[in-house]
């Protein structure tokens, strides 16, 4: 009884916000989200962190007086449903989204791109997309793989001692596009440091690998293993690692082999000590916004919900509707009633600098030629029990990645 | 179309094997005609125009997978990488040679036909479920070699952007000018499907589903009609592939995984095997579907659930409902639905009286 006397008073608001209050333009974020299909476990965890955020934004009065409305669309990981969802997105009125899974990058880039409203793509791949100036509507925001990819081998380059000369490095990938995209910048770095690289590749669905991580142990017996891999297998490789006997102190993973669930899928911190994991977005309880979102909770008489222990990916998504919300903030900034477009929120983005959030965005500078804002990750190792830090925000290879990204935007 | 046919005399050949005997069916297709071509385009938001151009789509791939499993009897999991193999053929027509769309799009088509027909050797040995593991290596060895083979996959990002089609230098982007422009597609393969299984070819196929050793003996050439089955069907899908591939401008072999193979063989399954109707049926249901369920929970899960559960819940209850309506559709009309809209029918026809 009370439920249904809770949903009429909260029909009441609805019609109630409904009415043009005359107070605020109400601004819409499309929210694409898996949480049935091929990745669910990360979208459960990440689209939570996106309506916490909003409502933290709301309560205080929204952006600049502009309440955020937050649509959220479940896909299942699919293309056909993805494409609907934009379209309703679409006719709701928004001005910006997030879009969720490689293929739907692919699938939207040029829909975006004609409709000119910017998409945020963090950690999805398509790493070319992080020239402005050939993808202006979309943002990666977060380090693109290729991005990753560079760093990672700085990283391990720090690790083995300053020189990578004549040092082996195994990269095992999930064998599809967005797993071979590092290939080439680790390939260049390889030539210009003098390593030897050897990529093996893990078929999907990628839960079968005891042969590959075998050879790469035993056979070519590798200095250092950069990890690039999806859903379960991220688990499964560590579990591996261990059983063959390599040091997990010897592996760092991609930002998508790097969450809580991995280490617990794997078989437990104990079992995972020692690996390294790298991170686009800040990982831990110890941010003021996550707080925040607890004094929320706390408020409402509710405990904070259960999503929030997996910070990796919920950091993430607050990762990055903060970076969306502050894009809007700064189209709000220039248009102070609040009607802004997909171009006002673009132009919002290129003005996104030093916004931090307490040390869990990394300090980007995206530009309108740099959608990418630098590629920062940071390097955590598992350590006690828990993610430990284990480098400040870095990139690397600037270089290589600025030649990368002018070849793909050379060819046709 | 619930009609009454008395007093309809055929005195030709022709007459006999018209599509449209009754006057007033042939009114009827004329009327849903003008709906689809002047009201509905004129008259609804772009929104809803982006739905029907995802069923479109879906039609076409689901005639062409009638045509090889309902109409000729051979079972094929392999639609997804043939609609693949049509994607990838156009788009690089398109991009390397700059080639239009009218002519990549039966390029795209016809390779399909060749990758299919080849495919569809095993089934000149094995049937049934030997051949759909068969068709299962198909998808799965096309599938791995264009994520692989970086001539056809365009770099290892296996996706190629390809620009807007372009007709009379007008470029169709928006989702009103693809709506037309997919109709068209729609229409054509609608009209082809029912003239091809009308005509010799058709009945071939049908001997072949029913008996085919008696096909055999009666002097239809098995090892032909079947490969032209597998060929027709994937020239189907082919074209599927490139129209998707326009329709969104980037050919990803993400787009045609196994999963969507098993997706266009439930849409025929549900609609109906062996009709060109019950194809049209299968892909409005199976695109359609969830998205109304997804309506129906955003406007009622309020009322069971509390706001932050709705949003987890919906996408899951979705993929319930989903699945209890097939099997709940399946059980009502083990023939699918277009066994359904006729037994309506007939109940009409004779109707107030139950004969």
């Amino acid at each position: 009884m009370k439920r249904y006397v809770a949903f009429l008073i909260g029909l009441a608001f609805a019609i109630g916000l409904a009415q043009p209050a005359g107070a605020g333009h109400e601004i819409v974020i499309g929210l694409l989200c898996d949480r049935t299909g091929a990745t669910q476990t990360v979208g459960v965890v990440i689209c939570p962190g996106f309506h916490d955020y909003v409502r933290v934004v709301n309560s205080r009065g929204g952006v600049e007086g502009h309440k955020i409305k937050l649509i959220e669309i479940d896909h299942e990981y699919k293309v056909p449903q993805g494409v609907e969802a934009y379209e309703r997105f679409k006719k709701e009125g928004m001005v910006t989204m997030f879009v969720y899974g490689t293929p739907l990058v692919y699938a939207l880039t040029q829909k975006l791109t004609e409709d000119r409203i910017p998409g945020i793509t963090p950690g999805f791949g398509r790493a070319d997309s992080a020239d402005g100036t050939r993808y202006p509507y979309i943002f990666p925001i977060a380090a693109t793989y290729w991005s990753q990819g560079a760093a990672a081998v700085d990283f391990v380059k720090k690790q083995l001692g300053g020189s990578l000369r004549n040092k082996k490095i195994a990269y095992i990938f999930f064998d599809n596009p967005a797993g071979r995209e590092p290939i080439p910048v680790l390939e260049d770095i390889s030539a210009k440091e003098g390593f030897q690289l050897k990529a093996f590749a893990v078929p999907p669905p990628g839960v079968e690998m005891g042969a590959q991580v075998l050879d790469i142990a035993q056979r070519y017996r590798a200095d250092f293993v950069i990890g690039h891999l999806f859903g379960r297998s991220p688990s499964v490789s560590i579990k591996e690692f261990k059983r063959v006997g390599y040091p997990l102190n010897k592996v760092v993973s991609l930002v998508w082999g790097a969450a809580e669930a991995d280490v617990v899928a794997a078989g437990g911190w104990p079992v995972a000590e020692g690996y390294y994991a790298m991170q686009f977005a800040g990982v831990g309880e110890g941010f003021p916004i996550l707080n925040d979102i607890r004094e929320l909770y706390k408020k409402e008489g509710k405990p904070a919900p259960k999503e929030m222990a997996s910070t990796v990916y919920y950091n993430r998504g607050v990762f990055s509707v903060a970076l969306l919300v502050e894009a809007i903030h700064n189209a709000v900034k220039a248009k102070p009633d609040g009607k802004i477009t997909g171009m006002d929120v673009k132009a919002g983005f290129e003005k996104i600098k030093g916004f931090t959030l307490g040390g869990m965005i990394p300090p980007l500078e995206i530009t309108a030629t740099d959608h990418e804002g630098g590629g920062w990750v940071q390097i955590y190792q598992v350590k006690g029990g828990k993610f430990v830090k284990a480098t400040e925000w870095f990139k690397a290879y600037p270089d290589v990645l600025a030649k990368h990204i002018k070849e793909a935007g050379a060819k046709k | 179309m619930i009609h009454r046919e008395c007093g309809v005399f055929k005195t030709t050949y022709e007459a006999d094997m018209a599509l449209y005997p009754l006057p007033i069916a042939r009114w009827t297709v004329a009327a849903i005609a003008v709906l689809m071509f002047l009201m509905l385009p004129l008259s609804v938001e772009e929104y809803y125009l982006s739905i029907v151009n995802l069923i479109s789509i879906a039609v076409i791939g689901a005639l062409g997978l009638n045509i090889l499993v309902g109409y000729t009897g051979q079972i094929s999991v392999g639609h997804g990488a043939f609609m693949s193999v049509g994607a990838y053929t156009a788009a690089n027509f398109a991009v390397r040679l700059d080639f239009p769309f009218w002519l990549s799009l039966p390029l795209g088509g016809l390779m399909a036909a060749a990758v299919g027909a080849v495919v569809g050797v095993p089934s000149l040995r094995i049937k049934g479920l030997y051949l759909a593991i068969a068709t299962l290596a198909g998808q799965l060895i096309i599938e791995w070699t264009i994520n692989h083979v970086t001539f056809i996959s365009g770099g290892v990002q296996a996706s190629i952007e390809v620009p807007r089609p372009r007709l009379f230098g007008y470029t169709i982007h928006s989702q009103r000018h693809m709506y037309f422009f997919l109709l068209f597609f729609v229409v054509l393969a609608l009209v082809g499907t029912m003239n091809l299984v009308r005509s010799r070819i058709g009945r071939a196929f049908v001997a072949i589903r029913d008996h085919d050793i008696a096909a055999e003996i009666i002097g239809i050439n098995i090892f032909r009609y079947k490969l032209l089955a597998f060929a027709i069907s994937s020239f189907y899908a082919g074209v599927t592939g490139v129209l998707y591939t326009y329709y969104l401008g980037v050919a990803n072999y993400e787009q045609y995984q196994l999963v969507v193979s098993i997706d266009y063989l439930a849409m025929i399954i549900i609609g109906g095997l062996g009709s060109v109707l019950g194809s049209v049926f299968g892909a409005i249901f199976v695109t359609l579907l969830p998205i109304l369920i997804r309506y129906a929970m955003e406007a009622f899960g309020g009322i069971l659930f509390s706001a932050s559960a709705v949003l987890n819940i919906i996408p899951n209850l979705r993929l319930i409902l989903f699945g209890a309506l097939i099997i709940l559709f399946l059980v009502v009309e083990p023939e699918g639905l277009n066994r359904l809209w006729r037994n309506i029918r007939t109940y009409f026809r004779v109707w107030p009286f139950a004969y």
